[in-house]
């Protein structure tokens, strides 16, 4: 379980979030909707310590941290894959760079491979595969980091609308299939709906949750299902507001 | 053959054959001028005389280029490393390069004698600038959201250092090997010129002292297709390495 509470980033003086909490339950699916450039990547690396924080306490599983950079596994929305590696190599870097047992890991991310479509792709290169196969890729990849807490940066939005649909049926798998306690920012109402157990609305700088919905629906959802129409509806009624409590 | 080639390969023979006609014409004493006929013939019969030269001032070449990349590498790395370093280090390397090599030529000689180890030094101090400076250019340029990536899987930096941010940078240490190695026989040939007993530079120091004229052309031109295998060799071992631009 993750518990954030008072978080702080300022910028030149400037708040990019201030006061920010967060919590999170284990095993919980929680995104964070709000628009492009409102502070939510900063939010990320804030967390994960790429940055260091201004003020606030991270409390993972009891225990307070200053960031949770070496507990998260990280899924960006750009692949990130090595274009000098092939697609089993890039997979298995979580594996490399920690020194873990390699016929070990390389079995799992055969398995893997396998559960998310690439099986007799392995030793493709990048540039060889569709963007929607090198995000599969990177799914990989982020399951190989081998922890628990999953922090996922926009991971869909540079791909076409009829891949994304694809790959949120495999986003889901990393709770239903993995356990998976997963912290997602994105701009898109759709794939919050179809993934999320909470959505929270984020206003523009700076950055604040101004609501909260939680989706008690059983996944896999359906797009035209009725209580997940009237949550859209109310989302998109309360961005059109300019998303202000 | 592609079009510029083409044009290129047209606009060399034009140049050679103006040359030609003009010595030819205006009699030109050989002494003064050779024309390309005679340089060419020069070349391939004296082949006897400057091939060990050349191959003297090859091995002064590569030794310096082996040299250079055996100290820049480890230089570039270690400032890219630490920043500190790179600071510290940058105001010394831009000042080497504002020392005019042929006024540090005569002291080499004095320093490290007449035999390869001066010249070595030489081609070395010439090439080793381009390449380290590329190639901490090539690991700085490194994606910032790729170095987040590796941090947050934990990767200690010489793990980084050969899983990213040496492949990242490949290409420019190539770009940098490159015109190390175009520049590498100026080097080798001016610490000839002040002090040798052998190698191309000697040769042409002696031929134009004897007024063999077409001696020392031919002693260019070996020179120059020297520089151009190394160029060649550097673009064909770039082209085996680096398979993932396309």
């Amino acid at each position: 379980m993750l518990q954030v509470t008072d978080l702080a980033k300022y910028y030149d003086g400037q708040p990019v979030f201030s006061g920010f909490d967060l919590h999170l339950p284990a095993g919980r699916f929680q995104v964070l909707l709000g628009p492009s450039g409102c502070g939510k990547t900063t939010l990320f690396n804030t967390l994960t310590g790429v940055t260091p924080k201004d003020a606030g306490d991270i409390v993972w599983q009891g225990e307070t941290m200053s960031h949770l950079g070496n507990l998260c596994a990280y899924m960006h929305q750009k692949d990130l894959l090595l274009p000098w590696f092939s697609l089993m190599d890039n997979a298995l870097l979580p594996a490399r760079t920690r020194g873990l047992d390699m016929a070990a890991a390389r079995e799992r991310t055969t398995q893997l491979f396998f559960r998310l479509g690439l099986a007799g792709f392995e030793s493709h290169r990048p540039h060889q595969v569709s963007g929607g196969m090198r995000q599969r890729c990177a799914l990989v990849r982020t399951l190989m980091f081998d922890r628990d807490l999953t922090l996922l940066d926009e991971p869909l939005s540079a791909l076409d609308a009829i891949t994304r649909q694809r790959l949120q049926h495999l986003l889901l798998l990393l709770q239903t299939e993995f356990s998976k306690t997963i912290l997602m920012i994105t701009h898109d109402v759709d794939e919050a709906l179809l993934l999320a157990d909470d959505i929270f609305l984020l206003s523009p700088l700076p950055m604040a949750v101004t609501r909260c919905f939680s989706l008690a629906l059983p996944k896999p959802r359906a797009f035209d299902d009725p209580l997940l129409l009237h949550t859209k509806a109310e989302i998109l009624g309360h961005l059109e507001k300019g998303g202000v409590s | 053959m592609n079009r510029s080639t083409l044009s290129a390969a047209a606009l060399i023979c034009l140049l050679l054959g103006g040359w030609e006609g003009a010595v030819r014409i205006w009699k030109i004493p050989i002494f003064i001028l050779p024309p390309p006929s005679r340089i060419l013939e020069t070349a391939v019969i004296s082949a006897p005389v400057i091939l060990p030269h050349a191959a003297v001032t090859g091995a002064e070449i590569c030794l310096g280029i082996l040299l250079a990349m055996a100290t820049a590498v480890p230089l570039a790395i270690a400032m890219f490393a630490k920043p500190v370093l790179e600071k510290a280090l940058s105001p010394f390397l831009v000042a080497s390069q504002a020392i005019p090599v042929f006024a540090l030529a005569p002291l080499l000689v004095i320093w490290l004698g007449y035999g390869i180890a001066s010249k070595v030094f030489m081609a070395w101090i010439i090439i080793f600038f381009p390449i380290t400076v590329s190639l901490l250019q090539g690991l700085k340029s490194c994606d910032p959201e790729y170095r987040t990536l590796f941090t947050l899987m934990g990767s200690p930096f010489f793990k980084t250092l050969g899983l990213l941010y040496w492949p990242w940078a490949l290409p420019q240490f190539f770009a940098g090997l490159r015109v190390g190695v175009s520049v590498a026989t100026i080097g080798a040939v001016i610490g000839e010129w002040v002090g040798a007993q052998q190698g191309l530079g000697f040769l042409m120091i002696q031929s134009n002292a004897r007024l063999q004229t077409p001696l020392v052309f031919a002693a260019i031109l070996w020179l120059t297709a020297m520089g151009l295998i190394l160029w060649t060799l550097v673009g064909m071992l770039e082209k085996k390495i680096i398979t993932w631009k396309s």
